[in-house]
């Protein structure tokens, strides 16, 4: 075995030396499941009750106060259905876009494809996610909401995909950005609160008459994820044009993301 | 045989900011882009130009004052951060050690963390799983091993760390300072395990350290990279010599004061300053032939009884062979008044061996607290031989921690 140390050249997104580093995906996805729980008294539970008191506390205000519509689904359904996959994103971006930092020690000593960390922050959100989507069918069965299987396992998983490719889009950015501004420590948290606005997680797109806004909001990656999401259980109707939008932002999302990680990534050791 | 490694004139470039920023700030750059030119940067090489070549199986001592390069070549080697220019070319598997435990999490259990920190290390989880048993083993912590390791000592914690380090099976170990740490057994198992590894197992080492006794005993070669270059390249002997001849005893001797100003404050004592000197010249490098002085510099803030300073002069063992205080020729517990105080021991002649100790500045009041940390002010000495003693039998080994003239009669009585 022979190999070269130098000057980088020439962009590569180093999936082959990814591969090799397999397993410690698995050790840094399990060791953040792992210390994430480990020190609470209910443990586990929280992955079930932060989402389900979050639908308790949305179904109460938008639901039934503010009465919002939801698209022939009960409220409840149709603002759980959002939330999973919103959580899975908002906490994928902030745990991967601060990852560098809190994992300034480990990169300054040792070296390993930096990628492993962001990729394995979405992972324990999408462990989460895997979760929540327990309650998510138990929640179908209680509502009795009847919906075509084939529909929900093409339209759930496309959900889920798109979700997690912008959520690791995002996040590489950030987490590049965040090493050298350390300013974006500021702009997350701000960033994942706005977004939640601009997101049909608590709202349907339809009861927005302005078109124009309809476009500003499907500039976000999220709209199309959770608008795909929804279709799986329920028929309603899609502005073609708007998933189209936000499934580009999302894929440019992904590429504008891995591609500034991999390319500032050589220098984290030196501004951690 | 081709080298396992060929470092092919690597530099190392870094850019200075002067307005001591720890990190660039995004107002900062944004700002910069209306006022070009006016940055204020500095390009500094913390490397220039080295090269060398490690053969397979070869140990290598790589030794040089602090800011002098090594840290800096050791992350280009394991990749953590590349050169600006030049080429390494790598013909085995690098695992570095930079620091021991990386990754380690507190709230994960022993076993959990021999995993972590293991596959952190770039080792497969079979290869973890085989060499399990031995880790443990060689670290002694079984009883411990579900436990959180934030309940575990220090020690317990570095001994679990470096015996997950000891069991990596890349062909090229590079190993940073990580036997700065730890009690003197455990520093000596390390070494055993070092040894074997390069010894027996036929892997190639590169091990930086400040400690010479240790980089000589590892290694037959050492490189010595002084301001970003190679200074000199050879046999471990030799430059270990000249390294030792000219890194001035100056710099342990700011250490020492840098390390004093530093001191947690005490309502009733400062430590001002220790100097050891030897004919009138302040220095570390002593020779056992003459006497040498051991300066203690303070200031008593108030009245106290029983206030004393002393020393103790301990083996690389960390065994005390002589404590000593400076009021020991008193009858009564004194009453010392505040003031500026310096108090001086002198060491005679004739009464060290010509290895190293470690000296330990240390104040208190009796009865009642400590007035330094708890292992005193550690200053490492080095006494050379410039007495006669069995002069005749040069080859022959000391054995003795101290050896002082003893006076003989040798009387021939009969035939």
């Amino acid at each position: 075995m022979e190999y070269e140390i130098k000057p980088k050249e020439k962009f590569s997104l180093g999936l082959r030396e990814l591969w090799q580093y397999k397993e410690l995906f698995y050790f840094f996805t399990w060791r953040d499941v792992k210390v994430k729980y480990k020190q609470t008294a209910l443990g586990f539970a929280w992955v079930i009750l932060q989402p389900f008191f979050m639908m308790v506390i949305f179904s109460l205000f938008f639901g039934k106060a503010l009465n919002i519509p939801s698209e022939n689904i009960p409220y409840p359904l149709f603002v759980f259905s959002g939330l999973i996959l919103w959580n899975v994103f908002s906490v994928g971006v902030t745990v991967a876009g601060n990852g560098m930092i809190s994992n300034a020690n480990i990169i300054k000593k040792i070296y390993f494809p930096r990628l492993i960390i962001p990729i394995s922050s979405v992972l324990v959100s999408l462990f989460d996610f895997l979760i929540a989507f327990m309650i998510f069918i138990g929640m179908l069965i209680y509502y009795q909401v009847s919906f075509s299987i084939l529909k929900f396992l093409v339209y759930v998983p496309l959900g889920l995909i798109i979700t997690s490719i912008s959520t690791f889009g995002m996040g590489t950015l950030l987490a590049a950005l965040n090493i050298k501004y350390r300013d974006f420590r500021y702009v997350i948290p701000f960033l994942i609160q706005a977004l939640l606005f601009v997101t049909p997680v608590i709202y349907p797109v339809s009861i927005l008459t302005n078109q124009w806004i309809r476009y500003i909001v499907a500039l976000n990656p999220m709209y199309s994820a959770i608008t795909l999401f929804r279709l799986g259980i329920v028929d309603s109707p899609v502005q073609l044009n708007l998933v189209l939008i936000s499934l580009l932002s999302s894929v440019l999302c992904f590429i504008i993301g891995l591609y500034y990680f991999r390319k500032t990534e050589n220098y984290f050791a030196d501004l951690a | 045989m081709k080298p396992v490694l060929e470092i092919q004139n690597i530099s190392k470039k870094f850019r200075i900011h002067h307005e001591n920023q720890p990190y660039l700030s995004l107002r900062d750059s944004l700002a910069s882009v209306f006022k070009r030119g006016t940055s204020s940067t500095e390009d500094f090489f913390a490397l220039s130009d080295v090269s060398f070549n490690v053969n397979s199986g070869e140990s290598i001592g790589i030794i040089g004052k602090n800011g002098a390069g090594k840290s800096t070549l050791l992350k280009i080697l394991s990749k953590i951060t590349p050169p600006t220019s030049g080429k390494i070319i790598s013909r085995g598997r690098i695992a570095s050690l930079l620091e021991v435990g990386t990754g380690f999490h507190a709230e994960l259990s022993g076993r959990e963390n021999i995993f972590l920190n293991g596959s952190i290390l770039g080792m497969k989880r079979s290869e973890i799983q085989r060499n399990f048993d031995a880790i443990i083993d060689f670290a002694g912590v079984e009883k411990f091993l579900d436990t959180p390791l934030k309940h575990y000592s220090s020690g317990m914690q570095l001994r679990l760390a470096f015996a997950v380090a000891a069991f990596l099976e890349n062909e090229i170990l590079i190993i940073d300072e990580v036997l700065a740490v730890g009690d003197a057994e455990f520093q000596k198992k390390c070494m055993g395990k070092m040894e074997d590894v390069s010894r027996n197992e036929g892997r190639t080492v590169l091990f930086v350290s400040h400690n010479m006794k240790a980089v000589q005993q590892l290694c037959k070669r050492i490189v010595w990279i002084h301001n970003g270059k190679v200074h000199s390249d050879g046999l471990s002997r030799d430059i270990s010599d000249n390294y030792l001849k000219t890194t001035s005893v100056n710099t342990s001797y700011n250490e020492i004061k840098a390390l004093i100003d530093n001191l947690p404050s005490d309502p009733d004592f400062k430590l001002e300053n220790i100097c050891i000197t030897q004919n009138k010249v302040e220095g570390s490098q002593l020779y056992n032939g003459e006497s040498f002085q051991i300066e203690i510099h303070y200031r008593v803030l108030k009245q106290c009884l029983g206030l004393r300073v002393y020393f103790d002069l301990c083996d690389n063992d960390e065994n005390i062979l002589i404590r000593s205080f400076n009021d020991e020729n008193l009858e009564e517990i004194p009453v010392v008044m505040p003031g500026n105080y310096v108090s001086t021991a002198t060491i005679p002649s004739n009464l060290l061996a010509a290895v190293s100790y470690e000296l330990r500045i240390h104040a208190g009041i009796y009865n009642v607290k400590m007035c330094t940390p708890e292992l005193g002010i550690r200053i490492p000495i080095d006494i050379n031989s410039s007495n006669k003693i069995n002069i005749a039998y040069s080859g022959d080994t000391i054995r003795s921690k101290i050896s002082p003239f003893i006076n003989w009669k040798n009387l021939f009585i009969t035939t």
